[in-house]
């Protein structure tokens, strides 16, 4: 178990073979295929991936293909930052998606305008004519209840049934869709209000992902709702031991999670301009493969939220670079399948490489 | 279950008596645990003194790690009575008793894997810049501090303290797990068999961190196999046997064979003779 070089009297710790954080890994990564798509690109398509090549438009990069990058996984990678908190934790949350579905159906039913173009907007099927143009706070305050909701539920379940939350949250998924098809019996709600559809005009999706990822990773890192968070994933016993309340944490950390699937739906149905019951759908498999590419270890304990905003970016790249070559959609399921095993391999072989050293 | 007729009955508390009250830092009457129909303690009257290293031995199920969850509160004692520095005490969990004073190096040793070693330190007690409930600020500079003077206070020497314990080896792991009596000032130290998993060097480490408490004067219960160490490292040694108290012996009056004679079953004193 130990090796018996310790040095006589003291014991000498190796601190030289400190391996990387995963992040500068994830961020190699991310460099690597860049540099990839960028090679195949001046090699196939004469055009670079990467950089501004059009004589009329200003700027260095290509601007335009940079925003989309992020602006495409935004969205999922505000789930996400939910998701990784709960896999630190040992935990997972298959219900992501299904909450976003549910919170947009039931947020947007709330910022519908009362006429487009002269005529009557076709109503959620609950609400007569009195509800509609609320002020945009309406429908925001419903869908983050709706989401800490679904997540308060999710925690409860597997803090207090012991459950595993693969089976808590996989109910939650097979509901919370339920619920998003009876809210209007499988009726679209499309016109809301211009301040709801503010929310997602635009870049702000991106703003809103990134102001999100950075007060989540502060909170991670220095707070002591961080601290439990990794302990619980690293060792539960010694958490409980230590006298941390294991079970309340872990109803916070789900209901964490929710309501950041709650501004997901929220932000995705007013970019969208549009809900539908089926919206969210393999969101939550995507968030989960974003952490994981991210470096956040499946076992628990380990992985940042920075990783994670990384995994989003690789993500992001694979999309916009497979779109750029030209390739059909099929070529990039099966390399986004490709790469999330291949990061789950990778995070085994970094486990079993630290636990041989101890 | 068992009252204090009983334990009037069963004499055991003879040498109870001659105790100065302020004296005595932990003191057990009666102390049982059933596990469903599995009576794992039974009836255990157990003192230790300010300044005193007693060893508890006995065979394996006898009832040592029992009575250390008992009156450490990760489980509830079934019946019983505690009294800790001077007072009743009924802890409602592990958190309780350690910022009452006590503090356990556990046989598993309750680390947290992917955390360093001021992190595992303060693990569920951790120091606040600001109090904002579960999203209060943590003093990472203060606990670093404390963690470095624990640990010289221990003579544990930990180049890097950021180093997480994934990276460290048993007898590194075990002087973290010990140095955390250290850095909190605890009133009464309890070691499940510290050294069960280390190499001799290691288990030297250990040892002199254990001398180094008996010299600050600190309390010490010490669950141990190795009689070795017990007659080195402790002034009393009480023998459990079958969820029992049955014998409690000061190191001067009792050798290596007498004491294996009471662990397993040949001999036991006859103030205990009922546990028998």
């Amino acid at each position: 178990m130990s090796d018996s070089s310790h040095g006589v009297g003291g014991l000498s710790f190796d601190t030289s073979k400190r391996a990387l954080p995963a992040e500068a890994g994830v961020a190699i990564a991310l460099v690597l295929i860049v540099v990839a798509f960028e090679l195949l690109g001046r090699l196939l398509m004469h055009d670079s991936f990467l950089f501004n090549t059009r004589e009329n438009v200003p700027g260095i990069f290509n601007q335009a293909r940079l925003q989309i990058i992020i602006l495409q996984v935004s969205i999922i990678g505000i789930i996400a930052i939910g998701v990784t908190q709960v896999i630190i934790t040992g935990g997972i949350d298959l219900s992501s998606g299904s909450i976003v579905g549910m919170t947009a159906m039931i947020a947007m039913s709330f910022a519908q305008v009362g006429q487009v173009n002269g005529m009557d907007n076709t109503r959620a099927v609950f609400f007569d004519r009195g509800w509609v143009d609320l002020p945009v706070i309406v429908p925001i305050v419903v869908g983050l209840v709706c989401g800490i909701a679904a997540g308060l539920i999710n925690g409860l379940f597997i803090a207090y049934t012991r459950i595993p939350p693969f089976i808590a949250t996989l109910g939650m998924m097979v509901s919370a869709r339920g619920v998003a098809k009876w809210w209007t019996a499988g009726q679209p709600v499309s016109f809301p209000t211009e301040s709801y559809a503010a929310i997602g005009a635009g870049m702000r999706p991106v703003i809103i992902f990134i102001c999100l990822a950075i007060l989540f990773h502060l909170i991670l890192k220095y707070t002591v709702y961080g601290k439990h968070t990794y302990a619980i994933g690293s060792n539960e016993a010694a958490a409980r031991m230590s006298g941390i309340n294991v079970a309340r944490h872990k109803v916070l950390v789900y209901t964490i999670a929710g309501l950041l699937a709650g501004i997901a739906a929220i932000v995705l149905s007013a970019k969208n301009l549009t809900a539908q019951a089926g919206m969210g759908m393999m969101y939550e498999l995507d968030a989960i493969a974003m952490a994981v590419i991210g470096g956040i270890s499946l076992s628990g304990g380990r992985g940042t939220i920075l990783g994670t905003v990384l995994g989003a970016l690789i993500f992001g790249v694979i999309i916009s670079g497979f779109t750029f070559l030209r390739l059909d959609a099929y070529y990039q399921e099966m390399v986004k399948g490709a790469i999330i095993v291949g990061a789950v391999v990778l995070d085994q072989w970094r486990q079993s490489r630290s636990s041989t050293r101890s | 279950m068992a009252s204090d007729l009983q334990t009037n009955i069963s004499g055991a508390t003879a040498h109870h008596s001659e105790t100065v009250p302020g004296d005595v830092i932990l003191r057990t009457e009666g102390l049982t645990k059933h596990y469903g129909g599995v009576h794992a303690l039974v009836d255990c009257n157990f003192e230790i003194r300010k300044g005193e290293h007693v060893a508890i031995m006995g065979d394996n199920g006898a009832g040592k790690s029992t009575f250390v969850r008992q009156i450490t509160a990760v489980e509830q004692r079934t019946s019983g009575k505690v009294w800790f520095n001077g007072e009743y005490v009924e802890f409602d969990g592990p958190l309780a008793a350690r910022e009452a004073g006590i503090e356990t190096v556990f046989q598993t040793l309750a680390l947290a894997d992917h955390l360093d070693v001021p992190d595992n330190l303060f693990l569920g007690r951790e120091l606040r810049k600001f109090n904002l409930g579960p999203f209060s600020i943590l003093d990472y500079k203060a606990m670093h501090k404390a963690t470095r003077d624990g640990l010289e206070k221990t003579g544990v020497k930990i180049p890097n303290i950021r180093n997480t314990i994934q990276n460290m080896s048993g007898g590194q792991r075990q002087c973290v797990a010990i140095a955390r009596t250290a850095t909190f000032h605890s009133k009464l130290t309890i070691m499940d068999e510290p050294t069960a998993a280390l190499g001799v060097q290691e288990t030297a480490q250990v040892e002199n961190i254990i001398r180094a408490l008996k010299e600050q004067g600190e309390p010490l219960i010490l669950i141990s196999h190795n009689m070795r160490q017990v007659m080195d490292l402790c002034d009393r040694i009480v023998v459990w046997r079958r969820g029992r108290i049955c014998a409690n012996l000061r190191k001067e009056d009792t050798d290596g064979e007498d004491v294996v004679a009471y662990i397993t079953g040949a001999k036991t004193q006859p103030e205990y003779d009922t546990a028998a």
